[in-house]
């Protein structure tokens, strides 16, 4: 396996970087569109159910189905990476909006009572009062939604889009373990060290949930 | 000064939470709001800082219409109190007292300084800074509500039932902190409770609300004890009211008799006694003495603390009958 690093470590840290890419965009794209959603699905409430029911049959999409069929509705080239990308963020949005939506509504109402009546406008508010109070659970469904799109960058490789995966495939076509192997470790490292980061910055950044 | 012109607030569904009220909470005292549950306190102080609309009738502070005030400058001038002290949670003591300072443009250091002040002021030493609300008790979570509310020197505090989260003990301990503070900042204070004893103790002036938003009574503690009303209030203010109406009598006028078969110490004073009382307390504190001591007779002493004179419960009877007529 060492010796298969060695000779091939060019074509694996290229495999790495864009997995990294391909999975790690879409969460970027996903949680910029996402807080605006599941800001609105809390403040007009009329719109939290169609929008999370909308969410959650996206979210059941099969993601190969997904990768197929973006093509012809987005009109991109079957093997482009756009596709990955745009399928990965419906689902990062799919997930994110909800928890979003889920942790706004789950502040102590009388808080934020009190923080009208002390004299907070909506924005400042949401920024200063609701978010923060919010972020625990924001943070855990963005663990869940790296995790998860670390885990089907693999999957478009199976149509020959970049990633990790191409070494799934590479192993397969030669009869070869090796580079499957490395591929599967690595991906699994990824996704360990991407849900430490996120642990270690919730840590860092909400020291009061501790504090009880 | 908190003017109610005839203010009405029927909530959506119907509800008449407040009925044409008209009420005038004046500069630097304290009006109690009281009444049973539902008779709409927490409505008509929320429409004080525009938290409610009222559906009709206008609310003025020192003259000024609030409806035409903007609405956040107007609640960063109020101070705002609650029963759970609604502190946020995320934020240090500290950083939830600087909140108004830093609204107002303050920046956090400065806020921050002013806030470890007040922190002290209300009972809480600079350890607490530190803490979130959750390392709190409930009674340290008030008492940082109430230096929240504090913080930007507000001329008005509104405060719906700040006390009535914490126990007897801890409540008792806070009420008398609070009128201390009060008589040094000397705020226009609106306080709900539904508890009658507190409206008493603490209120300069206490309105008795009754069911359906109508106010009943709008009085000071002794005129409520003394001349409720009608029946409902004279019922809700309780059954004991005439001996706590003496807790606003004083003793100054009650004769004593000369000091006679007690035990005395070298300096005159009385030797195994419950307790004595001074000119300057009430007829209450004297009836109970009456009451609680072995033999009927409640002792009073002077400034040195040496016994001056002697009340038994026949004297404070008569002077209790002489009074009425
Ligand atoms: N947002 C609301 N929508 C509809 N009705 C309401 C609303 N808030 C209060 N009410 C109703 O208005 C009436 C007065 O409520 P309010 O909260 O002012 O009472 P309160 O005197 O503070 O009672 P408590 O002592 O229980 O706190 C009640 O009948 C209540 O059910
Ligand atoms: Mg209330």
């Amino acid at each position: 396996m060492i010796q298969y690093l060695t000779n091939n470590h060019v074509i694996v840290w290229q495999a790495l970087q864009e997995h990294l890419y391909l999975a790690l965009l879409p969460i970027l794209f996903g949680f910029a569109i996402a807080l605006p959603l599941g800001y609105l699905a809390v403040r007009f409430t009329w719109l939290y159910h169609p929008l999370i029911n909308t969410f959650g049959v996206l979210y059941s999409i099969p993601s190969l189905a997904l990768f197929v069929f973006l093509p012809v509705i987005l009109g991109t080239k079957v093997l482009s990476p756009v596709n990955v990308v745009v399928a990965l963020t419906i689902y990062t949005v799919a997930l994110l909006a909800r928890t979003v939506a889920d942790g706004l509504r789950a502040v102590d109402p009388v808080v934020v009572q009190a923080a009208t009546a002390m004299g907070y406008r909506r924005t400042r508010r949401l920024v200063d009062v609701e978010l923060p109070i919010a972020l625990p659970v924001i943070l855990a469904g963005l663990r869940v939604a790296t995790v998860s799109n670390i885990s089907l960058v693999s999957v478009g490789s199976l149509i020959g889009i970049g990633g990790l995966g191409q070494l799934f495939t590479r192993g397969f076509q030669l009869f070869y373990l090796e580079p499957i192997l490395i591929g599967v470790i690595l991906s699994v490292v990824l996704a360990g060290i991407a849900d430490l980061i996120i642990v270690l910055v919730q840590r860092a950044v909400t020291p009061w949930t501790r504090a009880a | 000064m908190i003017t109610f012109e005839d203010v009405v607030k029927v909530y959506p569904g119907g509800t008449t939470a407040v009925d044409h009220l008209n009420l005038e909470l004046p500069t630097g005292k304290i009006t109690v709001l009281v009444g049973p549950s539902g008779c709409g306190k927490t409505t008509s102080l929320r429409m004080i800082n525009r938290m409610v609309t009222p559906t009709s009738g206008r609310i003025l502070v020192d003259g000024a219409d609030v409806s035409q005030q903007n609405e956040a400058r107007l609640r960063r001038s109020i101070g705002y109190v609650i029963q759970h002290a609604g502190l946020f949670p995320h934020r240090t003591v500290l950083d939830n007292v600087a909140t108004v300072p830093v609204l107002l443009g303050q920046t956090r250091r400065a806020a921050r300084e002013a806030a470890l002040g007040l922190l002290e002021r209300v009972g809480l030493s600079a350890e607490f800074a530190k803490r979130y609300p959750a390392q709190l008790s409930g009674g340290q979570q008030q008492r940082v509500g109430v230096a929240r509310a504090l913080a930007a020197d507000p001329p008005i505090m509104l405060m719906d039932e700040p006390f009535s989260a914490v126990d007897p003990v801890v409540r008792a301990q806070l009420q008398a902190e609070f009128l201390r503070l009060q008589q040094d900042l000397g705020k226009t204070i609106a306080m709900v409770t539904h508890d009658i004893d507190e409206a008493i103790k603490l209120g300069d002036h206490v309105a008795v609300f009754r069911t359906g938003g109508r106010l009943a009574q709008f009085a000071t503690p002794r005129e409520l004890l003394a001349e409720p009303a009608d029946d409902f209030v004279a019922s809700f203010v309780g059954r004991d009211r005439g001996l706590r109406s003496l807790s606003f009598d004083s003793a100054a006028e009650l004769p004593v008799r000369p000091v006679d078969g007690i035990d005395l110490d070298d300096s005159g004073r009385p030797l195994g006694l419950p307790g004595v009382f001074t000119k300057d307390d009430s007829l209450r504190v004297v009836t109970d003495l009456v009451i609680s001591s072995p033999g009927g007779i409640a002792v009073r002493v002077g400034p040195d603390g040496a016994a001056d004179g002697l009340v038994s419960h026949h004297d404070l009877a008569d002077y209790l009958a002489s009074r009425r007529s």
